[in-house]
């Protein structure tokens, strides 16, 4: 080898050595830059107040993002698949909101910032307690007995008042004396600064627990069991850890849900939460630690904004699972991560063209699908509700074929084009991954 | 597929501004339920009730010169759901936002309203409860900002109370077991040694809400006490399994209920149900054939010809007079003014009687009826042959309790 | 004397219930692994189609054709979805039922409406059977006590004693040997999910009319078909007969015996006031809890038993 080459050699041998976080660091920063800023675009200048809509959104996104990240930590890194994670945001909830009521009636001090420490702890101690008891199994049994864990506590918080507050729930006033920085959080844009502040500390928590021993070996029990026993750890144990910590987090975002919404009731505790979830971290993708970030601002932007302007949105969250479990069982992030070897290569301009190509038309039966279901949708269970379909502000009559002849020409049209279409964006694919692994080996 | 969830949200932020109905010079009406996933009916059988009656009072001229338009939001039945919709509402300076299921989602409003208008004295909003029953939201949770125009749980208990025959001396009590359930039971049993102390309570049992398929151990055990009626505040399957599982094993006993009259309750029960089911109920459409009055039949009937469910909401016509009756007395639209307006107010509902919207406790006072399944009634049920009969009227002051309402009202 | 004997009838018939609505999703759970979150959207087309059918037709030619249809729907899932879904693994299978059980409770509220359907019990079999200490049965619940059990017998010859049946258990644990026998072992998997689908419309046809038939059905039979299968063991059939019968007879005697940890405690000396620690916990009594109690069961056999009762499979 030449000396220059040689010298190339020690500094990828050098930068390779650094963590993986510091050297990709700066999508990180653009995320948190856009994070802080985002609400300003929505800023209404002639009323001069924030959206609260967009504030209470961005500040969902922002604990539930916290909240996918501990289930991936169970689901991706240690393979467990959980039912009842929604337990351990419920019970951190409960706890912090009791705190804030002590802390309100002066029973307890407290900074307001480190109300989320409050729920973490119950989230960690319970994640102990119960475990251990479920980290005995993993795999089916091990989600089997996490659903039955989960229905158990749901029925105990519609049933023990005391603690739980029945339906109502337990609601708390986060607009309290003990705030550090003197800050009084009635103001949502006080409230989203809060919960970005600690979802940024979480994410770059839960980021570095990914790169110590625990997550590796997490990583290794669940690839394979009987290999990390070998090296000399127990993968009972390390599943144990894995659950513990990853509640540790559930707790935090609980936290953040009662600082959010002052109010905890059953509802943080049940199969939907649990449910809610498992999808945020599928669809953002498992694989990669950043994936249920994307998932959870999907799913909460799909649920809290498109069920406002539709009724069949879960029609529509319904067809993305479907479609995602087939032709993208590694989520968005998935996707996304699939172009890495090209970005590496500088090859990525390639794609260019064939995206043009093949995205219209995808775009176009995508169209169509939404006017089929919104059609079907006002035709029978809509027609009496006062709401006759408008698209930009025409109405459409549904008793026509025209609506319906239009909607499903595009849809099927779409669909035979993306299909022709796939097909050679799927050579293109091929070739191109081809010349790129062929250009790393010369390299 | 990033591409298509991509394209999908473009396409349907374009179609946005077309799919939520605008219209200028109106006076909008908020109105949050479950309108998707299982429970959906809940929220979509009312909505399609209110526009019916909306459209009855902007024939009559609205309020101050405008028409109403109701503005829905589905909550998909979780509070946090509810509380980014009323977010919506402040941010459109909608005045009112109405809520009608879920004690859950009535007590995160309640709260999330009390707070916003501490806070955003500029965005007000009023909480207008159309059927979250639970007691102390009139009572130590009450607030300025909430009017409740339903009869609270233990209000509902003293009517049922009320409607045991004299000959009834025995009773059963099955509830859910959650607060409304419990306090349920414990209300029954303070009235019922009250006003009936001759009855005997022989069996009183909390099921788990909604998991309970067979009921025919309980239909043992209350066969087995002796009970000659039965008093339940189920709703949904809870209820309508119950009354068939009684059915089914032969019980002779009748059934004291508060939610039979729901959409798919008289479905459930069926035809055997006859002349053994009650509800306790605000209206039902036989009701104006029983007084005579030729109007209210017309207007009610005239639902049933373009809707293929039963009109058992119409009792909401009295809400949205109150509504505009609030309006024009406080002159404008503003949230606080409307308020104070609307406690304190009374009017002559629709069938001839004097109601209020108390003033301590913003709590509805007006009659209650209640009703047997039966097949002597000129409007029956979704077309099962039967209706309700009203066989007891309890009128508003009779069942105005007392509250311990401690209400802080705003000082400007 | 009485109330054990009504008790036990009762726990049998409800345990005979929940073998109905859980035979199909063992088949399809023990042999494929899937978790099948759209067997009770699957038992809801069942109860409405039979709804259609007894409309147009009669009860019998439903109970005929309706599992048919739904058998044609599970085959059609399978070869069309879940084939394409296997390579990406059980979470994968599973989220696409999901996603499915969602577009067909939509579906089912357009076509039908959101509204319970008043499918009811047919005539012929709406009289009461006989009388038990002054409890009328139903003949209809009799009725489904015989479907229940021809169900057992059936699918237990159809699996040991037909060829096919040997086939598909010998598939469940080396398919890919049987494949190399020569089977069709695709097939086996279409014929297998398409059965227990089959068998899920059978119970929505006799279920439905005798609960309510709504599209909330799907989602409130709840988990409790998942607790019966798992606690009978994968791979079993009569593992999960008797778990049904076990959680039936443990539900319904637990609404008689009314009994509280507190009055265990007063046997022992301790007496719970209302100032004790847990006082709400330690005083609630046995009815109120006794739909939980097939939850703790699961919780309990999975810890100590992972394969349940009689499973053969590893989960």
């Amino acid at each position: 080898m030449s000396a220059p080459e040689a010298q190339i050699g020690i500094a990828e041998r050098r930068s390779t050595r650094l963590p993986t976080i510091l050297r990709g660091g700066w999508p990180w920063l653009v995320v948190l830059a856009i994070a802080i800023l985002l609400p300003w675009l929505f800023f209404d200048w002639t009323k001069g107040r924030h959206s609260g809509f967009v504030l209470s959104l961005m500040s969902q996104m922002g604990l539930m993002i916290v909240f996918a990240l501990s289930y991936n930590m169970q689901m991706g890194q240690a393979g467990l698949l959980s039912f009842g994670h929604a337990i351990f945001l419920g019970l951190g909830g409960y706890f912090t909101i009791h705190a804030m009521n002590a802390i309100d009636a002066g029973a307890l001090w407290l900074p307001v910032e480190l109300l989320p420490v409050i729920g973490g702890l119950a989230g960690v101690v319970f994640a102990i307690v119960i475990g251990y008891i479920v980290t005995k199994q993993r795999g089916t049994a091990y989600a089997m007995i996490t659903l039955g864990v989960g229905e158990l506590v749901s029925a105990a918080a519609l049933m023990f008042n005391g603690f739980f507050g029945g339906e109502g729930g337990v609601t708390a006033n986060r607009v309290l004396p003990t705030s550090i920085f003197g800050l009084g959080y009635s103001a949502g844009i006080q409230v989203y600064y809060l919960i970005l502040a600690w979802t940024a500390i979480a994410v770059a928590l839960m980021l570095l627990l990914t790169q110590v021993p625990i997550g590796r070996m997490a990583n290794a029990c669940r690839d394979n069991s009987e290999r990390a026993q070998f090296v000399g750890y127990d993968p009972r144990l390390v599943r144990f850890y894995q659950v513990a910590l990853s509640g540790l987090f559930a707790g935090i975002a609980g936290a953040l849900y009662a600082i959010n919404y002052e109010i905890v009731t059953f509802d943080a505790v049940n199969a939907v939460m649990s449910a809610n979830a498992l999808l945020m971290t599928f669809i953002g993708g498992v694989g990669v630690f950043w994936g249920p970030m994307v998932g959870a601002v999907l799913v909460t932007l799909l649920q809290s904004w498109v069920s406002l302007l539709s009724n069949s949105w879960l029609v529509y969250v319904g067809t993305l699972f479907i479609v995602m479990v087939i032709y993208a069982p590694g989520g968005i992030a998935g996707l996304i991560m699939a172009h890495r070897p090209f970005w590496e290569a500088r090859r990525l301009s390639a794609l260019i063209l064939p995206y043009l190509r093949i995205v219209p038309p995808a775009l176009v039966a995508v169209l169509g699908f939404v006017g089929l279901v919104e059609l079907c949708t006002s035709a029978t269970i809509g027609s009496h509700q006062g709401k006759a379909l408008q698209l930009f502000h025409h109405e459409i009559d549904t008793s026509s074929p025209q609506a319906w002849v239009i909607a499903a020409a595009l849809l099927l049209g779409g669909l035979l084009v993306t299909r022709y279409q796939s097909r050679v964006f799927a050579t293109t694919w091929s070739t191109l991954t081809a010349e790129t692994a062929q250009g790393a080996t010369r390299q | 597929m990033m591409w298509r969830a991509l394209t999908l949200f473009v396409a349907i932020f374009i179609a946005a501004p077309g799919l939520t109905a605008r219209a200028a010079d109106t006076i909008k009406v908020a109105y949050t339920d479950p309108l998707s996933g299982p429970f959906a009916e809940v929220g979509d059988q009312n909505l399609k009730q209110m526009q019916y009656i909306i459209d009855y009072i902007n024939a009559r001229g609205g309020a101050l010169g405008k028409k109403f338009e109701l503005v829905s939001f589905d909550n998909k039945s979780q509070p946090s759901e509810a509380l980014i919709a009323l977010k919506t509402v402040v941010d459109q300076n909608i005045p009112i936002i109405m809520q009608c299921s879920g004690s859950n989602i009535a007590a995160a409003l309640i709260d999330a309203v009390e707070k916003n208008n501490i806070r955003n004295p500029d965005s007000r909003v009023v909480y207008v409860n159309c059927g979250a029953v639970a007691t102390e939201l009139t009572n130590e949770k009450c607030s300025f900002w909430h009017f409740r125009f339903d009869a609270n749980a233990a209000q509902k208990a003293e009517i049922l109370v009320r409607a045991l025959p004299e000959d009834v001396k025995k009773v059963y009590m099955l509830n859910q077991d959650y607060l409304f359930g419990q306090s349920l039971q414990r209300d029954v049993k303070t009235y019922l040694a009250k006003l009936r102390s001759d009855v005997q309570v022989v069996g009183d049992e909390l099921i788990p809400l909604g998991k309970i398929k067979d009921f025919s151990p309980y239909v043992t055990k209350i066969k087995a006490a002796g009970a000659q009626a039965l008093i339940t505040g189920n709703w949904g399957p809870d209820m309508s399994l119950l009354i068939k599982a009684g059915m089914d094993a032969g019980l002779d006993i009748t059934y004291y209920t508060l939610y039979a009259h729901l959409g798919g309750g008289p479905t459930a029960i069926g035809p055997r149900g006859g002349g053994k089911v009650f509800v306790v109920q605000p209206f039902n459409e036989n009701i104006s054939v029983e007084t005579g009055n030729k109007d209210l039949e017309q207007w009610t009937s005239d639902f049933r010809k373009t809707h293929d469910f039963d009109f058992y909401a119409a009792g909401f016509r009295t809400i949205f007079e109150f509504i505009q009756a609030g309006f024009n007395k406080a002159g404008s639209t503003d949230p606080t003014k409307f308020a104070e307006a609307l406690e304190g107010l009374k009017l002559t509902d629709m069938l001839g009687r004097e109601v209020t919207m108390r003033r301590d406790d913003h709590q509805f006072i007006g009659e209650y009826f209640v009703g047997i399944f039966s097949k002597d009634v000129k409007y029956d049920s979704e077309k099962t042959g039967l209706g309700w009969k009203t066989v007891k009227t309890v009128e508003g002051n009779e069942i105005a309790q007392p509250t311990t309402c401690q209400m802080k009202r705003p000082s400007s | 004397m009485e109330v054990f004997l009504v008790t036990l009838l009762n726990g049998l018939v409800y345990g005979m219930l929940l073998f109905m609505l859980a035979s199909g999703l063992t088949l399809i759970f023990s042999m494929m692994g899937v978790l099948n979150f759209a067997h009770a959207s699957i038992y809801m087309i069942g109860a409405y189609l039979a709804y259609e059918l007894s409309r147009h037709l009669d009860f019998w030619a439903a109970l005929v054709i309706a599992p048919i249809l739904c058998g044609l729907i599970g085959a059609a899932i399978e070869m069309y979805g879940l084939r394409k879904v296997h390579r990406n693994g059980h979470l994968a299978e599973l989220l696409f039922t999901f996603g499915l059980a969602f577009i067909i409770e939509k579906a089912v509220q357009m076509i039908w409406g959101l509204v319970a359907v008043p499918y009811r019990v047919p005539s012929a079999l709406d009289f009461s059977l006989f009388t038990i200490y002054g409890t009328t049965f139903p003949a209809y619940r009799a009725f489904m006590l015989l479907i229940s059990a021809l169900m057992f017998v059936a699918i237990w010859l159809l699996l040991t004693r037909t060829r096919i049946g040997l086939i598909i258990q010998a598939a469940l644990v080396h398919p890919d040997m049987v494949g190399a026998l020569g089977h069709n072992v695709p097939r086996v998997f279409t014929i297998v999910f398409a059965g227990g689908s089959a068998l899920a419309g059978l119970a929505g046809v006799i279920g439905g009319n005798y609960l309510v038939t709504e599209p909330a059905m799907a989602f409130t039979m709840g988990p409790i078909v998942f607790v019966v299968v798992v606690f009978g063991g994968l791979g079993s059939l009569e593992g999960c007969f008797i778990a049904s019968l076990i959680i039936g007879l443990v539900q319904t005697f637990a609404v008689v015996l009314d009994v509280s940890l507190a009055d265990l405690l007063a046997r022992l000396g301790i007496v719970v006031t209302a100032t004790t620690p847990f006082a709400e916990i330690l005083t609630v009594r046995l009815p109120r809890v006794g739909a939980l109690l097939p939850f703790v069961l699961l919780v309990l056999i999975l810890l100590f038993k992972p394969r349940g009762l009689l499973g053969t499979r590893d989960t």
